[in-house]
């Protein structure tokens, strides 16, 4: 098994209202921009990588999102390529550049090389097509996002493999001399993609053999996910194992479980992944495959119609009520108790976290977990124990664990490298059986 | 009422659903950004001498999606094939809102093949005051608060009052994608149109450009603009308007409209 570390990187000097008065993370203006307390955000980041590969973790991930205090990194390759400098044997998985925001794929290209080449060959390479929200706030037309997407994907690998100079007239993009003169120092980084169930994404990923990492996602539909790309699979001629498999799990470490349980409360700062973005953010035109917009079309409530003007004026008032600060905040609390019940946030002491994480893992059987770091205010002090005690005490036992069942990482055993022969029933890839005995709610 | 068809015809080289209705000179109809919104009063009254002609934009779920097309200009010369194809005789062109902009863009690409174009709400030039209102980042009741001044048309409710079937919420969200697809950036408008429009000017095309008074879609810069780019333009503001006066104001629409087709 690969055990890495995440973090949004998130603007811990923001208070919780403008957040909240803004019902999302996306726009929240950044007049709240703090140019000492940035400076100390971002150097301590890169410092917590370092203090990850010291304690133990095999990896430390890192993304990029834009116009939110969500996540303050907005350049994920730049902050990969300090770490390529400053870290020695940990992987750097970047999950992942946006192909059809950055809409630069040459430039993506040479820069991962870069990556790759100054820390010799320790970059995981990830895709991703950018929320939807994202492609509000990088103006990238969502109507072309899966185009671009696989255009841009397409193109990286040729830069990556064929000599230059050559010539590149796509679609979407347009080269006339392609020639870096940078290439990966590994013959091809391995490409881990995340996704929030997107089943397009799912199969793309299993014809390609590219491990899928689910980022969060509630245990059952993260079970049926995972068939899916085993089926695909097994159709292809491979057998899927937990090699094509990540999961990244929300997680928060200290010395009791009281005191964890206060300041994993972060996860819900200011409505917490629920309010990544607004309804109108969320949803960009055409970004949704034909399908998917079918499903949603199934789902009640999802009606535009039905409006009357006493329904539209009911909607129009934005003002902020300041009195409703507290009820909105035991409603988040109430979240957050709900999530670990659902076991999508773990947060406790090193015993407490261990056996949920395994409880985890024997249901989805992962080759790949990611701790997502806590978000909020949290101290440097509070968030590098948490990496200790993961590193230090939560891993050792995880990792002895996940090597009595058996969960091969993709550095472990190649994703793709089990063939199955045509016809032959393909092996299970995750544990009902295990997930029952959870009762979740 | 008069009679209203949906037909498909192979034209400009693909399959194309029109729907037409009336009879006299042709009244070729380019509906908005979101679609056509069914047979309204406004198409009665004018189909009582007129034959309206309404091609369901292509991708718009209906008329099949035409990968080639990236832009308005697209469109619109996709648009020009098509009169060639039905054979219509200099019919008279009214665009609402981005289809104003596909019918601006058929009047530049080539004004002699027109009768004339009216632009209800224009998109398709920048206004140098304001902004066109960005429809791809709100909520539908978001939009339609900013669409709609006069909230209580009958016929807003109409369109807007029932429940929504899932073939409907399937249709909405087909055409916010391809109006995403070849409008998204320049944001609804094309930084060559009033150049290009110089054609139309010096062909002297009749041109009628409308604007409720209360549009919060498109600026009123934006007729400025297109009135400096077709100074022959007759102007007609319709008071107490948003951005839909054929369904808010439909009496003084259709009245507007029928005094310069005349």
């Amino acid at each position: 098994m690969q055990i890495a570390h995440f973090t949004e990187r998130p603007v811990r000097y923001i208070d919780e209202a403008p957040v909240l008065q803004n019902r999302a993370f996306f726009g929240v203006s950044n007049r709240y921009i703090d140019r000492e307390k940035s400076a100390h955000d971002y150097n301590f980041y890169l410092d917590e990588a370092c203090y990850c590969e010291e304690v133990g973790f095999d990896a430390v991930a890192l993304n990029e999102h834009h116009g939110n205090p969500f996540c303050s990194g907005s350049v994920v390759n730049i902050e990969a390529a300090i770490l390529a400098r400053i870290t020695s044997k940990a992987k750097i998985v970047i999950i992942g550049n946006m192909l059809p925001g950055v809409k630069h794929p040459l430039r993506i290209a040479e820069e991962l090389a870069t990556i790759d080449t100054i820390s010799r060959g320790r970059l995981v390479s990830g895709w991703v097509r950018g929320a939807g929200s994202e492609q509000f706030f990088n103006n990238a037309n969502p109507a072309y996002n899966r185009e671009m997407f696989n255009e841009a994907h397409s193109f990286i690998m040729d830069c990556w493999t064929k000599e230059g100079p050559w010539r590149y007239e796509g679609k979407h993009f347009h080269y006339r001399h392609v020639n870096p003169w940078v290439k990966p120092y590994q013959e091809m980084p391995q490409q881990w993609i995340p996704g929030v169930l997107s089943a397009e994404t799912v199969m793309w990923c299993a014809e390609k053999q590219y491990p899928y990492l689910g980022l969060g996602t509630a245990l059952g539909p993260t079970c049926d996910l995972w068939d899916m790309y085993a089926d695909k699979s097994a159709e292809l001629g491979f057998q899927a194992g937990p090699e094509n498999f990540g999961y990244l799990l929300p997680i928060f470490c200290a010395d009791t479980d009281e005191k964890a349980q206060e300041i994993g409360k972060g996860f819900v700062f200011g409505g917490g992944q629920n309010a990544f973005s607004r309804p109108e953010h969320t949803l960009p035109p055409g970004y949704n495959s034909k399908s998917a917009i079918r499903m949603l079309g199934q789902q009640p409530g999802g009606s535009w119609l039905g409006v009357s003007k006493e329904k539209l004026m009911a909607g129009a008032d934005d003002s902020w009520d300041a009195s409703a600060y507290d009820a909105l905040k035991a409603k988040l609390i109430a979240g957050y108790e709900k999530v670990q019940d659902n076991m999508q946030i773990v947060v406790g002491s090193p015993e407490t976290c261990a056996q949920k994480i395994k409880d985890i893992l024997s249901v989805i059987r992962p080759g790949v977990f990611t701790c997502f770091a806590v978000q909020g205010n949290v101290s440097d002090q509070d968030r590098l124990r948490s990496v200790e005690l993961l590193g230090k005490e939560v891993l050792p036992n995880v990792r002895q664990f996940a090597d009595e069942i058996g969960l091969f990482g993709p550095f472990d055993r190649t994703p793709g490298s089990v063939k199955l022969a045509p016809g032959t029933k393909r092996e299970p890839v995750v544990d009902r059986e295990a997930l029952a005995k959870l009762n979740l709610p | 009422m008069a009679t209203w068809k949906e037909e498909t015809q192979n034209l400009a080289g693909s399959d194309l659903v029109l729907i037409r209705g009336g009879s006299g000179k042709p009244l070729l109809v380019l509906h908005d950004e979101l679609g056509y919104t069914g047979w309204m009063s406004w198409n009665e009254e004018l189909a009582k001498d007129r034959e309206l002609i309404i091609p369901l934009q292509p991708g718009f779920g209906k008329s099949p999606r035409q990968d080639w097309m990236w832009r308005h200009r697209d469109l619109a010369n996709y648009y020009l094939n098509v009169i060639r194809e039905l054979g219509l005789e200099k019919p008279d062109v009214l665009g609402f809102s981005a289809g104003a902009y596909t019918a601006a863009e058929m009047a530049a690409a080539n004004p002699e093949l027109l009768g004339s174009i009216t632009l209800v709400g224009p998109m398709g030039i920048k206004p140098d005051e304001g902004e066109i209102f960005d429809i791809f980042a709100c909520t539908i009741k978001t939009c339609l608060r900013q669409t709609v001044f006069n909230y209580e048309a009958k016929e807003f409710s109409e369109i807007y009052g029932g429940e929504m079937s899932p073939e409907q919420f399937e249709l909405f969200e087909d055409a916010r994608a391809e109006s995403a697809r070849i409008g998204w950036e320049p944001y609804m408008f094309n930084p060559s149109l009033p150049e290009l429009l110089r054609s139309a000017k010096n062909a002297k095309l009749p041109t009628l450009l409308i604007r409720g008074s209360e549009d919060a879609v498109v600026p009123q810069d934006c007729i400025r603009k297109y009135h400096d780019a077709l100074p022959q333009a007759d102007i007609v503001t319709i008071k107490g308007t948003g951005h839909r006066p054929e369904i808010e104001d439909s009496a003084e629409f259709v009245a507007a409209v029928k005094h310069f087709l005349a």
